[in-house]
């Protein structure tokens, strides 16, 4: 576990960030879906490009009177998915997309490792209905980094050495790239009080708040 | 979870509509902060959702006229950082600032955060072990007599001592807000003071709601005491924790004598609670530590305590008389 939090061998390792960071996110879906061993029965389309790519999106694992269909956009690529209107979009990514870099924590909305961006706004994914995602555009920890390279944010957890079991890492980063965004981190006392939501029980929280403070003076010179 | 059936209207109209067809069972659901989370621990387990968040009249923010206007949909983080709001009325940005988390702020509603229910642990995780008349109308109170640390002093009756979770409904409390709710048999205007029930006999009845009635708008008039203002929160943690004492205040001062003094307290009472008595030890007098302090023991001389939570008091006391001078001294400034 130690090489992932070095800088030096985190882009060797399989599995690592830098490694994952590699992979085409068709290939990282695609990876993951078979591993679970499920069908291929939903297409997404990149939002950009003219030709549809198949994808593999697992099926309503049971029978809905009340399904319907999702269309929404997840790490800029086109989602279709048909439902049931329970669905918190956390179970959404990870059951359904199988992107499970997003992780559920307490499944409550009070710990933040659930964190994900819509329409660029930093949200709890467990107590969001994915019906609700309609027409709306999702960003996970997959889809932060820029191909091979990682996210400044990303880059500055690694740097900062600010995570111990990782589990609540991708919740605090997503919530820490918004943070910089919204103009929350005036002071460190600010970044503290804007990250409350996102919980570490391992308590990394010196290591988070230098790793913002390191990640925002390069996000605002890109 | 119970199945529900799901719809996403784009108008009030339609969203009223939808409602009246659906019957009972049908609920309205926002940012669904609370009502998912009620739907998980299956304390609400609706038939139908009505999701309200497609309507994009719902969604304005008017703070030029001298009356304040929060279109129910607004999120909690946008009217926090709205700049009027921010500047002229600290009272209601800190009450919303100091609330939840970023991101539940930016899910949850101004609408639907006046609706948000209790976080007596007795009621949220209690099912099929304790006692709830909220959850069971008539099954008992296991807080009574049980773990009440959490529970309040004020308002309580021998059915239920459940807390009124909320910050913004006690600023807006204490502002003498309104709220418009639009329902089958149209639109109506309400003190926010009638939106909230004490428990009495009935603690499951929470909002002066008839069903199928929604919050459509919230109104906060102006007024000279908005600048010296302050939403004082005491929380187990410094950040990201529901109150254990909380108080609104707003004053007016002309010299050093109190013209108009406006307060409310959260973390302590069954509903938003404001403290008339004491708005009264404080009108007319001149401000100093020792009025301050006298208004606050006036705000809890009716409170009763349980075993655990008698320090809500004393707590309390002193967050009014704090909240008082963080008040006096910004509508000085």
């Amino acid at each position: 576990m130690n090489s992932i939090r070095n800088p030096d061998n985190a882009a060797e390792r399989p599995g690592s960030f830098a490694e994952s960071a590699k992979l085409s996110r068709r290939a990282v879906l695609g990876a993951s879906a078979v591993g679970a061993g499920v069908a291929v029965v939903a297409t997404a389309f990149p939002a950009s490009a003219g030709d549809a790519v198949e994808t593999e999106i697992s099926p309503l694992p049971f029978p809905s009177p009340n399904a319907l269909m999702l269309h929404t956009t997840v790490n800029s690529v086109d989602v279709a998915v048909e439902i049931d209107p329970r669905t918190s979009l956390l179970d959404l990514l990870r059951e359904r997309l199988h992107l499970t870099g997003t992780k559920k924590g307490c499944d409550h909305g009070q710990c933040g490792a659930c964190t994900v961006h819509v329409d660029g706004r930093r949200v709890a994914s467990c107590l969001t209905l994915a019906a609700k995602l309609e027409g709306r555009d999702v960003t996970t920890i997959e889809g932060l980094s820029d191909g091979p390279d990682l996210h400044p944010m990303q880059q500055a957890f690694i740097d900062h050495d600010a995570l111990q079991c990782g589990y609540c890492t991708s919740g605090q980063i997503m919530a820490a790239v918004a943070c910089v965004r919204e103009g929350h981190v005036a002071s460190r006392e600010q970044i503290r009080e804007y990250m409350s939501g996102n919980i570490c029980r391992c308590g990394a929280y010196v290591g988070i708040v230098a790793a913002i403070e390191d990640a925002a003076r390069k996000m605002e010179r890109t | 979870m119970q199945p529900f059936s799901y719809v996403r209207p784009s108008t009030v109209q339609e969203a009223v509509t939808a409602f009246s067809h659906a019957g009972a069972g049908a609920r309205y659901i926002a940012g669904g902060t609370t009502l998912y989370d009620m739907m998980k621990l299956r304390i609400e387990a609706p038939a139908s959702l009505i999701d309200v968040t497609a309507i994009e009249e719902l969604d304005k923010i008017e703070t030029h006229s001298d009356v304040l206007r929060f279109g129910a949909r607004a999120l909690m983080a946008e009217v926090a950082a709205n700049e009027v709001v921010a500047r002229d009325y600290p009272v209601l940005a800190e009450a919303l600032s100091k609330a939840a988390s970023q991101q539940l702020r930016n899910m949850a509603t101004v609408g639907g955060n006046l609706l948000q229910r209790t976080r007596c642990m007795y009621f949220r995780n209690g099912e099929g072990v304790y006692p709830c008349n909220k959850r069971e109308p008539g099954s008992g109170c296991a807080a009574i007599g049980g773990l009440d640390r959490g529970q309040a002093v004020l308002g309580t009756s021998p059915a239920c001592t459940a807390v009124s979770p909320g910050d913004w409904p006690v600023a807006l409390t204490a502002m003498g807000a309104s709220v418009e709710v639009v329902g089958p048999s149209g639109s109506r205007m309400i003190p926010i003071n009638d939106l909230y029930l004490l428990p009495g006999n009935s603690p499951h009845l929470e909002f002066g709601l008839i069903p199928g009635e929604m919050i459509t708008l919230i109104t906060v008039p102006k007024n000279g005491s908005a600048r010296g203002s302050t939403y004082h929160k005491i929380r187990d943690r410094w950040s990201y924790a529901f109150a254990l004492t909380s108080a609104a205040v707003a004053l007016e001062i002309q010299g050093s004598i109190i013209r108009n003094a406006r307060i409310a307290l959260g973390g302590v009472a069954t509903r938003p609670w404001r403290a008339a008595e004491a708005e009264r030890v404080l009108n007319g007098a001149r401000l100093t530590p020792e009025t301050a302090l006298e208004a606050g023991r006036a705000a809890f001389a009716g409170a009763t305590a349980g075993s655990h939570n008698a320090y809500k008091i004393e707590l309390g006391i002193q967050t009014v008389s704090d909240a008082i001078l963080i008040a006096a001294e910004r509508s000085r400034s």
